[in-house]
């Protein structure tokens, strides 16, 4: 048992940290401490620079153009980028179609879609969420209906993230209707400009764009855009299963950007005489947050130690990303409290002046109110290690 | 980076499991605690070479690091196994390393399992901060006197030795000026007051008026910072102890959980009771985290170790206790009953947290290091 790093893994945290040194904007820095997502330029900026350096996809096997990394490097990537203020990359692409993509799609799909998501010149969404079926995916309804040598697909999308955004999408869409519920589901890649596609905003209550619904309304699809076989979509989720542990963790190494920032926050912060750091509530709160902090970046560090060694382990995925979201929650709420009365100062109006953590905090505070609910809720997450670590 | 124990420390494991499960059966624990055969049990880990595990090769030991005793302390907890091995072996070995003679002398007998020792740091009205230390040690014509209380004295009950730390100069709460000195339980001037916990490890109080005939050991006046270090080691253990005692109520809870009927059907079938089983499974995974972050950071600079150790007190406390009662909860009326385990689990949870200091303690260390 040991915490070290052998010499090429210091070697490649030394090269990691030098390309991080200079190359986050201070801009980016409050909305990444934050959790919030950059724009979509920045994050394009970001995934072109990091493609430059041939560190596009560092969970992808080489063949595909990815770095090949072990889990190792994986951590030490994700901690230095985390270090330098930087944002984690933006996963649609590179985490849950890209993959699918490499495992289940044909030649000519690999070919086609691959380099795209790895130079962000193509932007992905996910079609999965509907009306009605949200966490219960096989209750989806959207059907897609062979006509020729395309399909036609009619139905409606939620919860569409950056579908204003991106430029294709892909969709798991009803091909026909089984008995068993899960049967019958198909993935299908589509452009966003296929005619018949129509986006529609959800304002959220963080009042910054992300998400939509998307309509769907006799829109033709090439049949040469199904991934993998008819009727199979459901279960090429599951390769989805083992990569968002890796996806929750790098999320999870990111937490320590809330702590730092939450403590940079109430140094500056004066109650009476003194900061509000040095006042033991406050003091102790902090402490409280920073020790569950470094319990689950310890919980993340010991599943990227099974996955370098082949181990399964099992649900601790959803044990992360439950803890995660909580204290991300947490944090925030503690951020916003450092903030004291200021925090109502959320937009500015006149000539008046935002506090400097304004509006990013309170915007990631209600932003961060969702991550409990979306990549499957608390609720599913307990039902998952209930059924998969417990057997109940 | 590695999170498993080597094939040596796996073999220890087990060996402790193998004890646990033959001299420690839950149905036989409460006949047990009462017959009373401490000493044949203590002889027996000694054959087992526990006692000298610890303990450093030069003062008769074999040596054993951090995740030995994690290995070993975390089966302690498993099976709730009461005799004061992380005291005996893991504390006062910590304190008295490189002590001279008389250390060396006591260190060798307790490795072979002929004397136990118990450490004497915490006095009246200091909370748990190990700098307050206002008993006097002075020197006079036949040696140290010493003069003072310690509040309590854990596993003190049955110790042949204790280790205390004395005041040599200065005031309660300055770090220098701490001395460590070794004395025998039939000292003269010494009373020691004995107690049993509800964990049924076994306690006392001292009190020293003039106690003559004892040791000072290492350095007179900054004995600090060994102290500390010596502590944090002994909270180590307590962690693994911790989460193997989490573990083992855990699995009592989910088994539970599977055949006991309700209204038909088997109440784990209930996605409420699911859920919580669920976060005491979670409590479990970060504990055992934090208790192998701690134990891994033994070795750092203090200040880094302090951090580390710190934080897995304050964190394994808060999981220790949250899994202790919620085990009770989801039992039912007979969690509550001393015939369950889970409800013995519960206390040693109480006490584990409670010894060397609570989480808010060492929250407060955390904080104060940063």
């Amino acid at each position: 048992m040991n915490l070290s790093f052998d010499a090429a893994d210091l070697a490649f945290r030394d090269e990691v940290r030098e390309f991080f040194r200079d190359g986050i904007p201070e801009n980016w820095r409050l909305r990444v401490q934050a959790g919030l997502r950059l724009d979509p330029a920045e994050l394009i900026e970001y995934q072109r620079r990091l493609h430059a350096r041939g560190w596009a996809a560092p969970t992808w096997p080489k063949e595909y153009g990815g770095t090949g990394w072990t889990p190792t490097q994986q951590y030490i990537f994700w901690s230095e980028a985390s270090e330098a203020g930087a944002p984690p990359q933006f996963h649609q692409g590179l985490e849950l179609i890209g993959p699918i993509i490499f495992t289940y799609g044909n030649a000519a799909q690999k070919e086609r879609y691959l380099p795209g998501i790895l130079t962000c010149d193509d932007w992905w969404c996910q079609g999965y969420s509907e009306p009605g079926a949200g966490s219960d995916l096989a209750a989806l309804r959207t059907r897609a209906v062979r006509d020729g040598d395309d399909y036609v697909v009619n139905g409606q999308k939620m919860w569409t993230s950056y579908a204003h955004v991106a430029s294709h999408v892909f969709l798991l869409a009803r091909t026909s209707l089984e008995e068993k519920r899960q049967q019958g589901i198909s993935l299908i890649l589509a452009p966003m400009d296929t005619p018949g596609f129509r986006v529609a905003k959800i304002p959220t209550m963080d009042e910054k764009y992300h998400t939509n619904e998307l309509f769907l309304d006799d829109a033709r699809i090439p049949t040469a855009n199904l991934v993998g076989e008819e009727g199979k979509g459901w279960g090429y989720g599951k390769v989805l299963l083992d990569r968002e542990r890796m996806v929750t963790a790098s999320t999870a190494i990111f937490l320590k950007q809330t702590v730092w920032a939450v403590r940079e926050a109430a140094r500056a912060r004066r109650v009476g005489t003194r900061a509000l750091i040095d006042t033991p509530d406050f003091a102790a709160q902090l402490a409280q947050f920073e020790i569950e902090v470094i319990a689950l970046q310890t919980m993340v560090l010991r599943l990227i130690t099974d996955a370098a060694g082949g181990v399964d382990s099992g649900p601790r995925g959803s044990m992360v990303k439950l803890r995660w979201s909580s204290l991300y929650q947490r944090g925030m709420l503690l951020w916003l409290e450092a903030l004291g009365p200021e925090m109502a100062h959320f937009c500015a109006e006149d000539d008046a002046t935002l506090p400097p953590d304004m509006p990013a905090v309170m915007q990631g505070m209600l932003y961060s109110r969702v991550t409990s609910i979306y990549g499957g809720s608390s609720e599913i997450q307990h039902n998952i290690v209930a059924r998969r670590a417990l057997g109940l | 980076m590695d999170f498993t124990y080597s094939d040596e420390q796996q073999m220890l494991r087990d060996s402790v499991d193998r004890f646990g499960a033959e001299r420690w059966n839950p149905a036989k624990r409460v006949r047990l605690l009462e017959s009373g055969d401490a000493a044949q049990r203590w002889r027996e880990m000694a054959e087992l070479g526990w006692l000298m595990l610890p303990i450093a090769e030069a003062d008769g030991g074999l040596g054993g690091g951090a995740i030995e005793v994690m290995a070993v302390a975390e089966g302690f907890g498993r099976h709730l196994i009461v005799d004061p091995w992380v005291t005996s072996c893991v504390l006062v070995p910590a304190l008295l390393a490189g002590g001279g003679d008389a250390a060396g002398a006591v260190l060798a007998a307790i490795a072979a399992g002929e004397a136990k020792a118990a450490a004497g740091l915490i006095e009246p009205h200091m909370g748990y901060d190990i700098a307050e230390v206002a008993l006097r040690a002075e020197q006079g014509p036949d040696g140290w006197r010493l003069t003072g209380e310690k509040l309590h004295v854990e596993d003190g009950a049955d110790a042949d030795w204790f280790v205390v730390s004395a005041r040599t100069a200065g005031t309660p709460g300055e770090r220098d000026g701490i001395g460590l000195f070794l004395l025998p339980r039939d000292a003269a001037g010494l009373t020691v007051e004995r107690f049993r916990a509800v964990d049924h490890h076994r306690h006392a109080r001292l009190r020293l008026d003039g106690v003559t005939g004892a040791t000072a050991v290492g350095p007179v006046d900054h004995a600090l910072p060994v102290i500390e270090a010596a502590v944090d080691r002994a909270i180590a253990a307590h962690l693994a102890e911790a989460v193997g005692s989490m573990e083992a109520a855990t699995a009592a809870t989910l088994d539970h959980l599977r055949t006991r009927q309700q209204f038909g059907v088997a109440i784990g079938t209930f996605q409420v009771l699911q859920h919580r089983m669920v976060d005491m499974t979670i409590a479990c995974e970060e504990a055992r985290a934090m208790a192998a972050y701690a134990t891994l950071h033994l070795d750092a600079a203090p200040a880094e170790r302090i951090r580390a150790v710190a934080a897995g007190k304050t964190r394994v406390g808060d999981c220790g206790l949250h899994v202790g009662q919620e085990a009770i909860q989801l039992h039912g009326g007979v969690g509550f009953s001393d015939e369950l385990i889970v409800s013995h689990h519960f206390k040693r949870q109480l006490m584990l947290d409670q010894a060397h200091g609570p989480r808010h303690h060492h929250r407060n260390r955390f904080a104060a290091a940063a």
